[in-house]
């Protein structure tokens, strides 16, 4: 992993801390500034900054190829294990520059938990599977590990669908249930950010508007950021949208505006299918 | 052509195998299995070499598992697209090829002798497990590499740490291919003669060893010992210790198929 | 948390390092021994000799004779090795049907776990005197039998090897050479096979590395009068055979003759080091012409 991070290089000791209030009294749970990313010499994201806003949903649009996974992957920093790695630019989570060397990275993946394009879950039980990150972390204790995994199956909408067979191989639930239970996976950790990187490509539209709506749920506690290649799911989920193209930040701007009234052509163009 | 190629290939190995019973399973008994060598063919049995084969197997297992697994690890998760990693590649695929009587010169050389342990079980055993750590590598790599990357990225994301994840996840997903590969490799590590020669392990051993550094023999060196003698009543002590030992083999290599069957069908994600 | 982390990646990096001491202390060992053997006797009379008799009172150190001999029952090998095995990968590749080969293929799995003593048996208790029918000149110990048994050994081998070779081969080129209209035959033999042909090499090359290092059966059935010649029929010494012929005996450690079965050694592994890179070398090259 070459994490070269330019702007941690000199005053790398010194942890920045930023405003994270804008003027109508958002504040911003993530920013990231001037990002650039590369692989070996090819570089996929182009200069790019950007704030999220706490408790709302960010909906990530743009053509396959257009860098918006690899760009949600630099929030939790997924990106550190690809050869070839490098970045410039900084982020900040509430403030702190996650890319500075001083930064436990086990720690900010607690705080900043992700879910992925196919439902992943472990091959053990539905139990376990949510308990692990408490295992993880050393937690021992019986009850509390129980309560935690109820809590979060429930938070997934899950719970009434598997109680009766926690012990039950996850693998041997439905896609859109082992979705779920990535979620509860992910909830189970208590993070205070989501990302999503299309978490519904691989679901039927049933299992699909059951995440939709569940995302919508936890809006209310988390901010949540979601890579999509589906523009009517980010129409009708988010708050805020970003639509990049070839590694460069197109338009950014609320969800609602962008879908009816975009600034650029190229967005109008995307949005209405003309390429894409 | 192909199919009478093939065919014959099993005819002559079912000639073979058949020969062997014909001539050794007349002299297989109860008293075969729990004689000491001796003098005289009718009395021998191979006591001493299948207690030295047992010692063998296990010591050889106990060094090569952890160090082998330990390097498939290593180069899988840890090891680095460098310099020093493509080094280690073609280190072990070129161990992998050196004769396996090589290592029987650098055991006498460096454990029997640097190491002083004389021509013991251990020093043995220690030859052996480096004789098949090359193996234990490459398989225990590519029962890594077939546990999907996304279980892997799924307990990263949740705050695993790199060993945590590996431990957790990748270790028990690719434990059933893991284990085929040790087990094969043991298997191999049963039927060596000529580094154990080498080393020093005796064809006549009186007594059946106590401990790592008693000397000792094996099966395959007993065999070797009565092959070499003129006398037919030798022949057949050996065509009866070679149903033993192929029974040891076949029965292991059997195992690992089982499991390899069994791991591929689980590994369905 | 972090400690442990590194504690971990360091015990783990110390087994990588396992294989580097090896090779390290193979090649060490085999130097230091051989440069003890080279200041007695002399590297001409070493390559040039035709007599290697350093156990007998009359001391000659001439490698050509094991050389020749290991030479004769490799060749003897390969040339029952490859044929066979290259025709079993055609067969099991081309034409056997995919439930067929799920069950011949294990089958011929295990001529390759049979050990190899075990195959010494075989060449001296049956080969040697079924070939004695056939040649009546034919010695109780001679380089035919083992060198014929060796090559059935190494079978499994050289056809697991090329049949991943020729299957490797893109599906495209063979419909490519039905579509014009060639048989299974002319396809297999005109198309598949010349398209795979660097793995073939690679397993032969491989096959051969492995025949000079086999020491049981040559051991057994082969005999141990060094002779430089190459007549299969009269008991000959191989390298590998002539270092077991020492270890067995009682010689005592630091003398010349126990530093001959180092020099022998570094032969063997010179030879089979060579041979082993050639294809590794081969292989890097021709696994990038197919992705």
């Amino acid at each position: 992993m070459e994490v070269k991070s330019e702007a941690s290089g000199p005053k790398a000791t010194r942890v920045k801390t930023e405003p994270r209030v804008n003027s109508e009294n958002q504040t911003y749970k993530l920013r990231a500034k001037n990002i650039d990313v590369f692989y070996g010499d090819f570089q996929a994201i182009h200069d790019i900054s950007l704030d999220i806003i706490d408790n709302s949903i960010t909906a990530f649009i743009g053509p396959s190829g257009c860098g918006k996974s690899t760009f949600l992957r630099l929030f939790n920093r997924m990106n550190d294990y690809i050869d070839g790695f490098s970045m410039n630019g900084q982020i900040l989570l509430e403030g702190q520059d996650i890319y500075d060397p001083s930064v436990n990275v086990e720690e900010l993946r607690k705080k900043i938990g992700m879910v992925f394009q196919k439902p992943n879950p472990f091959p053990k039980s539905i139990f376990e599977n949510v308990a692990y990150g408490l295992r993880i972390q050393g937690i021992k204790d019986k009850d509390f590990i129980e309560q935690r995994v109820v809590e979060s199956l429930k938070q997934a909408t899950l719970f009434e669908e598997v109680k009766d067979d926690l012990d039950k191989q996850a693998l041997a639930l439905s896609g859109g249930q082992q979705q779920r239970l990535c979620m509860a996976r992910t909830l189970a950790v208590k993070p205070s950010v989501l990302l999503m990187d299309e978490p519904t490509s691989a679901l039927d539209p049933i299992s699909t508007a059951k995440i939709e709506e569940l995302i919508t749920e936890l809006k209310k506690k988390y901010t949540i950021a979601i890579v999509t290649h589906n523009m009517q799911q980010a129409g009708r989920i988010s708050d805020n949208t970003v639509f990049l193209y070839m590694g460069k930040l197109v338009e950014y701007g609320d969800t609602q505006k962008i879908f009816t009234n975009p600034e650029k052509d190229r967005t109008q163009n995307y949005i209405t299918g003309r390429f894409g | 052509m192909g199919l009478t190629a093939t065919i014959l290939c099993l005819l002559i190995l079912a000639i073979f195998i058949g020969f062997i019973i014909y001539q050794g399973v007349g002299r297989l008994s109860w008293d075969f299995l729990i004689s000491l060598p001796s003098r005289f063919a009718e009395r021998s049995g191979i006591y001493t070499a299948w207690i030295g084969t047992l010692w063998v197997l296990v010591l050889t297992t106990l060094i090569s598992f952890p160090l082998g697994v330990g390097a498939g690890i290593y180069l899988e998760e840890y090891g680095k697209k460098n310099k020093l990693n493509k080094f280690l590649e073609i280190n072990i695929a070129n161990l992998a090829g050196v004769p396996s009587i090589i290592y029987g010169l650098l055991g006498l050389e460096v454990f029997v002798r640097l190491m002083n342990m004389g021509s013991s079980i251990l020093a043995g055993s220690l030859t052996l497990a480096l004789l098949i750590l090359p193996i234990i590598i490459v398989s225990t790599r590519e029962a890594i590499r077939a546990v999907p990357s996304t279980i892997k990225e799924a307990s990263v994301a949740l705050g695993a740490s790199k060993w945590q994840t590996i431990w957790n996840q990748i270790l028990p997903a690719s434990f059933g291919g893991i284990l085929t590969g040790v087990i094969l490799a043991i298997s191999r590590a049963v039927g060596e003669t000529a580094p154990l020669i080498v080393v020093g392990a005796l064809a006549y051993v009186p007594f059946a060893p106590q401990g790592p550094l008693d000397e000792f023999t094996v099966l395959p060196i007993q065999i070797f010992n009565w092959v070499s003698r003129p006398q037919h009543e030798f022949a057949i002590n050996a065509a009866a210790a070679i149903i033993i030992l192929l029974l040891i083999t076949f029965i292991m290599n059997g195992i690992a198929v089982y499991m390899r069957h069994r791991w591929q069908r689980k590994i369905d994600w | 948390m972090n400690v442990k982390e590194k504690i971990i990646e360091k015990i783990l990096a110390f087994c990588a390092l396992v294989t580097v001491f090896t090779t390290i202390g193979i090649i060490l060992i085999l130097a230091i021994e051989a440069v003890g053997f080279f200041s007695q006797v002399s590297i001409v009379e070493f390559l040039t000799s035709t007599k290697w008799t350093p156990l007998f009172t009359q001391k000659s150190y001439g490698i050509l004779p094991l050389l020749s001999g290991t030479f004769l029952t490799t060749v003897i090998a390969i040339s029952v090795a490859l044929p066979v095995g290259l025709t079993i990968a055609i067969y099991l590749n081309e034409y056997a049907s995919k439930r067929f080969r799920q069950i011949l293929k294990p089958l011929l799995e295990i001529l390759a776990v049979v050990p190899t003593v075990v195959y010494g048996f075989f060449a001296l208790m049956i080969v040697t005197p079924f070939l004695k029918t056939f040649i009546p000149e034919l010695s109780g110990f001679n380089a035919l039998s083992p060198g014929i048994v060796m090559g059935i050994m190494i079978i499994p081998f050289v056809s697991s090897l090329s049949e991943d070779a020729l299957s490797s081969v893109p599906n495209s080129l063979r419909q490519a050479s039905f579509g014009m209209g060639s048989t299974k035959f002319q396809t297999a033999f005109r198309v598949m096979v010349p398209a795979a042909s660097s793995g073939i090499v690679v397993s032969a090359i491989l096959a051969v590395s492995r025949a000079i290092g086999e020491t049981m059966i040559v051991a057994i059935a082969a005999g141990q009068q060094p002779r430089f010649g190459f007549d299969p029929t009269v008991p000959i010494e191989t390298i590998t055979a002539y270092i077991v012929q020492v270890s067995m005996g009682d010689v005592p450690h630091g003398s010349l003759a126990y530093k001959t079965i180092f020099a022998a050694g570094i032969t063997l592994f010179i030879f089979t080091f060579i041979l082993n890179n050639i294809s590794y070398w081969i292989k890097e090259r021709y696994q990038e012409e197919y992705e």
